[in-house]
């Protein structure tokens, strides 16, 4: 029996293609962007993933230098012949590809990175040349650069080069010293303390959440909210479709019914139908969001690494999980769509179905429900944004908010037409604000569609240039000085300081030490007084003089992350120094942003920094000079330092790389904002089309009182504009409060730290001008169908009239 | 007896009060009977029909249709019965949008699975509904959409025909064809039917007339 | 784990004789591949060949002692430094300072009761001060293992042992009571027919007492321990799979070093030396020795003989020797058996023995 049930039902979509195209397009394009945005983080928390636990480094705890710089090899040596189990690293960067040295034959073995290793020829890569391994694309790029022997290995970390501790050190020319020994999870059982051994070095515990995929955690979330909203917005034009296909068979169900098919029967072949559109489009949406993922991935990946030394794999991996879950949210959005739809037929008696009524909400019991649905949501967001506290607080106040404002969107356009109908002074006029508002109901999904791609583009595109116009700002704060240079070791900081006094305006020292402060650690950098931390600080809170009070050795300044982690108060007095005594406690003074940095910030002055860390050797200045000398300065400094190229960094070069970063950040948000707005558009013109044939019988009767179809389809166009440009203010509230939630809500919650929020006008007025172009350009074919209509067709509303 | 209705009672609840449509119908049909049953509108003749279809339930009393008492059949088999042994022609005609005539006509054999090519080809032929296989039913006439729904019901060869003013949608001529080729087949298969008419007319050619009038047979 | 198995690869080559194996005796006295060759005419040098030979492939400081506890015990106790050069290639870098230095070391230490076999295992390069012997003062160390000489007047007439690994660790003292052993013909040792050798010594009279940190708790033990020093290129021939190298003391003060080094074909090519409780050697070359395992115990996958018959005629020596522990099994790099042993028979004493090749 289910055969030719099924074949009546599908019957509908042959006999109704462009419905089913809405359907399955809306479903794919829903589909596509939430697994293309899925694809994308999966991909770049698989590459850290990766990092991370090359080596094994993400659970073994770690030794480095208090001061900051290299351990040396004789400190490695000591610390062995102490019965420490370590193995010394050599990390850093050779043409930004991330270079791992390390001892094969002292390295604990676990962690993906050594696991690789142990499969490569151990004699080649311990035996000069030595050997380097890494995805193919990474020794592409190492190739000619050393002379060492090349193994690929796939499913290495990606930009990562892993070879023996020997061709490191040449590769990156460092001259002595190490990176970091990591410690082995195992140690003997006769054991010298480290503070015996080497009192300068400092053991530290895996570090939770100072991962790269906290860091980056702001970015990926961007990227989730995106997908996220796409798909509502997707699921808002299948629900708009579906419901309308339920709606248009409720005769047909009837007389299946009357025939003798059961309620269950029906249901159950329904529920197959729904399960067939959503496999297929599910595969089309699959599809998609590959093709989009791969397509942006490239972006992402060195949006990542520009932005967060993030090494994330440009190539896309297609992972079961992520197959699976785009499947089910195929499915989730079905049902979803369809279950408002299927409840009906589930429902409906067998006689009672003959009347047919306006399809989706216009009862006036729906309209209410709905009105306190939309009330209820909305007081829910407005409680949670006072009272919330946590992440998931802050994610529900942005569902609460954005379906709250979806339900409300119907009625308020509702109330409004009414209003401006009863304003209205011609008949014509009268008619048409009466008519727009019957059209509300038949068009309210599409126009909540529409109001959500908007908002979501308001939002997430007022909060990444919000970021853009912050980090701009960040840069130039943190990037005053013109030029950048680093000692190789202390004498040679000694040596530059003394070359470079008479050379340049000032310059300034950046030292600084890691301690545990309120129990969170945290970076104290001694600053040396100077007019370029006055000029270019900016504080989010600050007392007057404050860059005095510093130079006096009386307060402090702290990063907003610590500021909020911690719980202080500005003139809160806080103890630093080596021995936490009240003598070195110091009033904050100050509280500044400090984007992206996943740790605690103190700053003092270098006097006082130096009284409480003697032993701390700054080898790292910014130096303050006239910026036609830079250059040439930069040339003179490597030269007679024999300084390698990456150890004096000009600032504009630095600024340059970071914005072309920012930029192509800016690429891939732009790209989901226009995806999420075309959906949002083709929502509307299937709408449009759909009414466009409902609406003869409403027309006819004003084509026979004497208006042409001419003016009848202007109206039409008139109406979906005016419609859309309703919804499009409604968006710009909603998207601005979407954009607070975003950026003074969650990030606080996620990251500790609150961008300021800045307006975009320029850019909302654009995107209106598209809203209201892509309602003009949907509106436009049914109108012209209906120009083209013959009166014989409006004639027919009249014969055929039930 | 194939239909037999025993002190049949039905009323419907509405924001104005409780409407009485039926008070303590009886009423007996046999196989191969023909009977017309008429009133005046709203004097419960389609209600009385829909009870004997099976597409409604009485509030109290005994619906026995071919040995089966309705009110204790759930609805999967109360819609076994309309495939097999009830076949329902309606007024709006109520063909599927989505099939076409071929469609439409063999769908009802095919959900009873008892689909014989021979019977619908000769249905067909005697319908005149040959040049209109591959159209769909909003390209027909309401006389042609008519003949359709009665080649679907009567592809089954159910032992009961229930028409609820089969011609009422249609001219003088087309509906004079319609009952003239309901009449024929019915008589053929010996089927029994009951129709619901408010047509004097059309009432005297069948073999009984029950007349219902507030509720109650006369 | 997949360690391990490289390593036995990089073993397996440095058994592999790189090119003698074609040129046989007509290549001995040359230089293999650019490594150095034993030489019969060498004159052995103390203190300076206490010290490493970087020119040598491959290189040892073997040290093993048979102890006794508070409650008379028995115990054993190992501590093994390896030097070798991965290749030609790191050959050349044998002597550079820091990580570029292409010597490997290895130390093996394990202590063994009757009960239990604990072990350890430690890797490193040379060049940077991690691991390396030096002849006087003589001190050979890996990490924080080490055997430091501590004697007046020579550097090894004393000395001090250590070692540490997850569940145990020694601190020990060293006397030597009698003088340095040559072994072979003036310290060298031929191990197979077409004169593959080694340049070996032993000191098999150390007097040893200290302590051993067991999961149990600290243990003082006393007893007796021998060093052993051997240097090669090329040991071994392509078809010998393995060897069984017995040290023995017995009751009456005399001293055994045996061993048979066996091939693919079942053949064994032996050599002893008797050893007086005063000193004086009798070397015996292939043949003099018989060795027949008499009872294999299946540990760690592998069937190992533990328990054997060993005579030596000429010395009217026919003794049954059995394992301590005969799960003694090294879980290392390159695992082997190695443990302490009692015999009787025409003697009774203590010992150690040695397994290699048992696959």
């Amino acid at each position: 029996m289910t055969g030719p049930v099924l074949w009546a039902l599908l019957g509908h979509w042959r006999r109704n293609p462009l419905q089913l195209f809405t359907v399955l397009a809306g479903l794919a394009l829903a589909t596509a962007l939430w697994s293309g945005v899925q694809a994308i983080n999966a991909e770049a928390r698989a590459s850290y993933r990766l990092a991370a636990d090359m080596l094994g480094a993400a659970d073994r705890a770690q030794i480095t230098t208090r001061a900051g710089g290299r351990v040396s090899v004789a400190d490695y040596v000591a610390l062995r012949r102490g019965g420490w189990r370590v193995t010394p690293v050599i990390e850093g960067r050779y043409d930004d590809i991330r270079i791992l040295g390390i001892d094969p034959l002292t390295a604990p073995f676990g962690g993906s990175g050594l696991s690789e290793f142990t499969r490569a020829d151990f004699g080649a890569f311990l035996t000069a040349p030595g050997l380097i391994l890494g995805q193919a694309e990474v020794l592409e790029r190492l190739r000619g650069k050393s002379l060492a022997g090349f193994e690929t290995r796939p499913s290495m970390a990606p930009n990562t080069a892993l070879m023996d501790i020997a061709v490191a050190q040449k590769l990156l020319e460092f001259d002595a010293g190490l990176t970091r020994l990591m410690v082995d999870p195992q140690q003997p059982l006769v054991q010298v303390p480290l503070g015996q051994i080497a009192p300068h070095l400092q053991l530290t515990t895996p570090q939770v959440g100072a991962d790269v995929a906290r860091l980056t955690g702001s970015f990926h979330l961007n990227l989730t909210a995106f997908g996220l909203l796409a798909f509502a917005v997707g699921i808002f034009v299948v629900h708009g479709a579906i419901g309308l296909a339920f709606e248009q068979r409720r005769g047909m169900i009837r007389t299946l019914r009357a025939l003798g098919v059961p309620l269950r029967q029906l249901v159950v072949v329904q529920t197959l139908e729904l399960l067939c559109l959503a496999l297929v489009a599910g595969t089309v949406g699959m599809c998609g969001g590959y093709l989009m993922a791969a397509a942006l991935l490239p972006d992402v990946a060195a949006t990542l690494r520009g932005l967060y030394g993030a090494d994330v794999s440009g190539s896309l991996h297609l992972r079961p999980a992520w197959w699976l879950s785009g499947f089910a949210i195929a499915l989730l959005g079905t049902g979803l769509a369809a279950a408002a739809g299927l409840w009906q037929v589930l429902r409906m008696p067998l006689l009672a179905a003959a009347q047919s009524r306006a399809w989706a909400l216009a009862s006036r019991w729906a309209a209410r429900w709905q009105a306190g649905a939309a009330l209820a949501l909305l007081a829910l967001a407005a409680i949670l944004a006072g009272f919330g506290t946590g992440l998931m607080a802050g994610f529900a106040l942005l569902a609460a908010l954005l379906v709250g404002a979806a339900l409300a969107l119907p009625l308020l356009l509702d109330q409004t037409l009414a209003v401006l109908g009863g304003r209205a002074k011609t008949a014509t006029a009268g008619w048409f604000w009466a008519d727009t508002r019957q059209q509300v109901p038949g068009l309210s999904l599409a126009l909540m569609a529409l109001l959500l791609a908007m908002a979501a583009n308001i939002g997430v595109s007022t909060m990444v240039s919000s970021f853009r116009q912050t980090f701009v700002g960040f840069l130039d704060q943190r990037l005053a000085a013109e030029l950048y240079v680093s000692a190789q070791n202390p004498g040679q900081a000694a040596d530059l300081q003394r070359f470079l006094e008479a050379r340049v305006d000032a310059v300034l020292p950046v030292q600084s030490v890691s301690r545990q402060l309120m129990g969170m650690p945290v970076a104290i950098y001694g600053n040396r007084p100077h007019a370029t931390y006055r000029d270019n600080w900016q504080f989010l809170q600050a007392v007057p003089d404050v860059w005095q009070k510093i130079a006096e050795g009386k307060a402090l300044i702290v990063n907003e992350q610590f500021f909020r982690r911690a719980g202080l108060q500005l003139g809160q007095e806080l103890a630093i120094g080596p021995d936490h005594k009240r003598t070195n406690s110091l009033q904050i003074a100050g509280v500044y942003g400090d984007y992206g940095n996943p740790v605690g910030q103190v700053v003092i002055a270098e006097r006082l920094f130096k009284q409480l860390y003697p032993e701390v050797v700054g080898q790292r200045f910014g130096l303050r000079l006239d910026p036609s000398q830079v250059s040439k300065l930069r040339l003179d400094l490597i030269e007679r330092f024999d300084l390698p190229q990456r150890n004096v960094i000009d600032q504009a070069q630095i600024k340059a790389l970071s914005l072309a970063v920012f930029e192509r950040t800016f690429t891939v948000t732009a790209a989901l904002n226009v995806l999420t707005l075309a959906v949002a558009g083709f929502a509307i013109l299937m709408s449009l089309l759909t009414l466009a044939g409902l609406r003869l019988p409403q027309l006819a009767p004003v084509w026979a009182l004497g208006m042409t179809r001419a003016s009848l389809a202007k109206f039409e166009v008139l109406r979906a504009v005016i419609l859309a440009a309703f919804t499009s203010l409604m968006a710009l509230g909603l998207g601005l409060l979407l954009a607070w939630v975003l950026l003074a809500v969650i990030n606080v919650e996620a990251f500790g730290w609150r961008l300021p929020m800045d307006v975009f006008p320029a850019q909302y007025a654009r995107l209106g001008a598209l809203a209201l172009l892509a309602a003009l350009l949907a509106a436009l074919w049914p109108a012209w169908r209906l120009v083209r209509r013959s009166p014989a067709d409006l004639l027919q509303v009249f014969s055929n009239e039930r | 007896m194939l239909v037999s209705l025993r002190d049949v009672h039905k009323s419907y609840s509405e924001a104005a009060g409780r409407t009485d449509i039926l008070c303590g119908v009886d009423m007996n049909l046999a196989a191969g009977e023909t009977l017309a049953l008429t009133g005046e509108s709203g004097s419960g003749k389609s209600t009385l029909l829909h009870l004997i279809g099976g597409l409604d339930s009485a509030d109290s009393g005994q619906v026995i249709i071919d040995g089966q008492a309705l009110m204790a059949l759930d609805d999967a088999a109360l819609a076994g019965l309309r495939r097999t042994t009830v076949g329902v022609i309606f007024q709006q005609f109520n063909l599927i949008p989505s099939l076409n005539v071929a469609d439409n006509i063999a769908f009802q054999a095919r959900l009873s699975g008892r689909q014989d090519t021979a019977r619908i080809a000769d249905l067909v032929g005697r319908m005149g509904l040959e040049p209109h296989l591959h159209k769909y039913p909003e390209a027909l006439s309401g006389g042609q959409q008519q003949r359709v729904a009665i080649a679907r019901v009567l592809a089954t060869a159910p032992k009961l025909v229930l028409a609820d003013e089969p011609t009422g949608n249609l001219d003088e001529a087309s509906a004079a064809v319609v009952l003239d080729l309901l009449l024929e087949l019915v008589g053929e298969t010996d089927a029994a039917l009951l129709m619901v008419t408010h047509s004097t007319q059309l009432a005297a050619r069948m073999g009984r007339r029950l007349h219902l009038q507030a509720g109650r047979l006369a | 784990m997949n360690v391990k198995t490289v390593f036995i690869l990089l073993w397996v080559c440095l058994i592999m004789p790189p090119i003698a194996r074609a040129q046989g005796f007509a290549d001995l006295g040359t230089s293999a591949q650019g490594f150095a060759v034993p030489q019969p005419d060498y004159k052995l040098r103390f203190p300076s060949d206490h010290g490493a030979h970087p020119a040598f492939r491959i290189e040892w400081w073997y040290l093993t002692a048979n102890l006794t506890g508070p409650d008379q015990t028995e115990y054993g106790l190992q501590w093994t430094l390896f030097r070798t050069v991965l290749s030609q290639t790191s050959l050349l870098q044998a002597e550079d300072s820091g990580w570029n230095n292409g010597q490997l070391w290895m130390g093996h230490a394990a202590v063994t009761s009757p009960t239990a076999h604990f072990t350890a295992e430690r890797l490193a390069r040379g060049g940077i001060g991690q691991a390396g012997v030096t002849a006087v003062p003589f001190e050979a160390w890996i990490d924080d293992w080490v055997l430091e000489g501590t004697g007046s007047k020579t550097p090894l007439g004393a000395a001090t042992l250590r070692a540490s690994g997850i569940e145990f660790a020694y601190d020990m003292q060293l006397q030597a009571r009698g003088p340095w052993v040559l072994h072979g013909q003036e310290g060298y040792s031929v191990k197979s027919a077409d004169g593959r050798a080694s340049h070996y010594y032993s000191q098999p009279f150390f007097d040893i007492s200290g302590t051993l940190r067991l999961p149990q708790g600290v243990v003082p033990v006393t007893g007796q321990a021998w060093l052993d020093r051997e240097w090669s290129s090329s040991p071994l021939a392509v078809s010998q799979t393995g060897w069984d190298w017995f040290s023995l003391s017995f009751a009456g003060g005399d001293k055994l070093m045996a061993f048979q080094v066996r091939d693919q074909a079942g053949r064994a090519f032996t050599s002893a030396t008797w050893i007086t409780a005063n000193g004086r050697t009798t070397s015996f070359g292939n043949g003099a020795l018989t060795v027949t395992p008499m009872h294999l115990t299946s540990v760690a996958g592998r069937k190992v003989p533990t328990q054997w018959r060993l005579q030596l005629e000429d010395k009217g020596l026919d003794i049954r020797i059995d394992a301590l522990n005969p799960s003694a099994w090294m879980d290392v790099s390159l695992p082997y058996w190695e443990g302490p042993v009692r015999f009787t028979g025409t003697h009774t004493g203590r010992g150690y023995l040695e397994m290699t090749g048992y696959e």
